[in-house]
């Protein structure tokens, strides 16, 4: 049972929640452009560490907003809880933001506003 | 020295003695002293033909058919910890193939008609019993959904059958079927070739069956790297040593994205627990096994006379081994409603297991980009029951680097062409 901590109400029970799963998911906007295999690690690849994982986590039964967490998979532990939107400030989130394979992938890639062409998407 | 009490012993095709009423009173004779070991526990050696990584269930049955399908004897099976430690001792037990895709309905029902003759195949009880495999539905919409699947079902061979509430009492006099408790049982359909089969035993026999093949099982061998060369596999790094091989196959259930990283290979696949739990033994009570999809919740009593409970999955990434409890105690909270006897008894156990879950809910039994690596992974929540068909398809796609019939649809650019299997609700029981 996990005791998880909603930035806008506190400590609750695990049972108030649903995670969401894999943070930091940009969807490509150069869809058009980019290939089948690259559009699916947008869509069904998922990272599944063993260890430091960002994820989101949104809580249901309480203010209903969506927040992002670095929880270890291991020992279950929330290393971190950071708004949507921004990125993780720790040294674990760090480390977990910039070592994911995704950052590497064409469909993140295609994401950035710049691989549209005139910049907007 | 005393003489071996297997000598004249009829033998299985590696030599090994065979099982029997006869070995039995043999070796009753030097009180069971003598028995020959089931598999022996060789150091690796520098290379073999073929390395498959996971020891439990469906990859010890890999490595079997591989040597006696294939004849690929020059083979390995390498395992952190100990055979069948892993999902397949943790699992409940359940076998059917009650599957509403054709692709599914091939390769569960493959398994299945494997599954009616595996203990005379591998000379192993594995204690496989075909009491029947009962699906409950709580509502009007649930028994329709049910009824128009049974067709599907049927029409691909597969035998299922609807009942309604008086028939399933009948079959099953410890289930309440009053109306007005918060999971009403208004039907159901019952597979009667389904069952269960004692897990332990499956692990057991296939190792001792490809044992006696000359297959090198290796324990307490954890894999710490797989070698590459350009875009082909060169062999395993393990904590006892770099063993050199042109095919690994990968059979880790929950740890296949650790494994397909150290490739950098990527998989679709989310690791979450999944528990189970047994209650004290008691005298025979249940003869069938009942399933839930709207509780996410399955029994059956074992031959020990526990009563075995399934839960669903979790809902976050774990490697933990370990759930989380309102999981069970929602399932519990429903069975003790449908079965009031369950109320008196006490939990004996609890457990839980990761387990690899697909988008899809289908496996996903496939070559990789890195030439000679394979994977067998994303079972998720019902693994155990396909062990024989999922092994054997395996081993003819690392044997003949290219999937069968039965194995092609399993295979990863499904996730690219949009020809997903997907099983989800469509399956007996919710994934």
């Amino acid at each position: 049972m996990l005791l998880i901590d909603c930035p806008h109400c506190g400590p609750r029970d695990e049972t108030e929640f649903s995670c969401g799963g894999e943070a930091h998911i940009a969807r490509p906007l150069a869809e058009n452009s980019i290939t089948d295999a690259e559009f699916a690690e947008y869509l069904f690849w998922r990272d599944n560490p063993k260890g430091v994982f960002l994820e989101r986590w949104c809580h249901d039964a309480g203010c209903r907003k969506w927040f992002n967490a670095a929880r270890d998979t291991v020992s279950h532990a929330f290393l971190e809880i950071y708004p949507m939107g921004s990125l993780p400030k720790s040294d674990a989130g760090k480390a977990a933001y910039a070592g994911s394979w995704r950052r590497k992938t064409a469909s993140e890639a295609a994401a950035k506003p710049s691989s549209v062409k005139g910049g907007k998407a | 020295m005393a003489e071996s009490p297997d000598r004249g012993a009829r033998r299985l095709p590696g030599g090994k003695p065979k099982y029997s009423i006869f070995s039995l009173l043999r070796n009753a004779r030097s009180y069971h002293q003598d028995w020959q070991r089931a598999w022996r526990s060789p150091e690796p050696k520098k290379s073999y033909d073929a390395i498959i990584i996971g020891g439990g269930g469906h990859g010890l049955a890999t490595a079997y058919y591989l040597a006696a399908v294939h004849r690929m004897t020059n083979i390995a099976v390498v395992e952190k910890g100990w055979l069948g430690g892993g999902n397949t001792g943790r699992n409940t037990t359940i076998i059917r193939s009650n599957y509403m895709w054709d692709e599914s309905a091939a390769i569960y029902d493959h398994a299945l008609k494997l599954w009616e003759g595996l203990t005379q195949d591998l000379n192993f009880n594995l204690m496989f019993s075909q009491r029947g495999v009962l699906t409950i539905a709580h509502s009007w919409h649930e028994l329709r959904e049910m009824s128009r699947r049974v067709h599907a079902i049927r029409l691909n061979g597969i035998d299922s059958d609807v009942l309604n509430p008086d028939q399933i009492k009948k079959l099953v006099p410890m289930i309440n079927i009053d109306p007005s408790i918060r999971y009403p049982v208004m039907g159901g359909f019952l597979q009667r070739r389904g069952g269960t089969a004692r897990h332990d035993a499956v692990a057991w026999g296939y190792a001792r069956a490809a044992d006696d093949l000359g297959v090198d099982i290796i324990q307490n061998c954890e894999v710490t790297g797989l070698r590459r060369k350009g875009n082909r596999i060169e062999g395993v790094e393990t904590t006892k040593g770099f063993i050199k091989s042109p095919k690994v196959g990968c059979v880790v259930a929950g740890h296949c994205s650790v494994l397909g990283a150290m490739a950098d290979v990527r998989l679709p696949i989310a690791s979450r627990p999944l528990q189970a739990l047994v209650s004290e033994p008691i005298k025979p009570e249940l003869d069938t096994v009942i399933m839930s999809n709207a509780v996410h919740m399955y029994i059956s009593q074992s031959d020990k006379g526990e009563m075995v409970l399934g839960a669903g999955v979790d809902k976050y990434n774990s490697y933990a081994q370990r759930g989380s409890f309102p999981v069970p105690e929602h399932m519990i909270a429903a069975a003790v409603e449908i079965f009031p006897i369950l109320s008196r008894l006490r939990m004996l156990r609890h457990w839980g297991g990761i387990v690899d879950t697909c988008p899809d809910a289908s496996p996903i039994i496939s070559k990789t980009d890195v030439k000679g690596l394979y994977f067998n992974c994303g079972w998720g929540t019902g693994g155990f029951k396909a062990t024989p068909g999922s092994g054997h398809v395996f081993a003819d796609l690392i044997a003949n680097d290219q999937p069968n019939k039965i194995a092609a649809p399993y295979a990863l650019d499904r996730f690219q062409t949009g020809l997903l299997i997907d099983e989800h609700g469509a399956a007996g029981v919710a994934h």
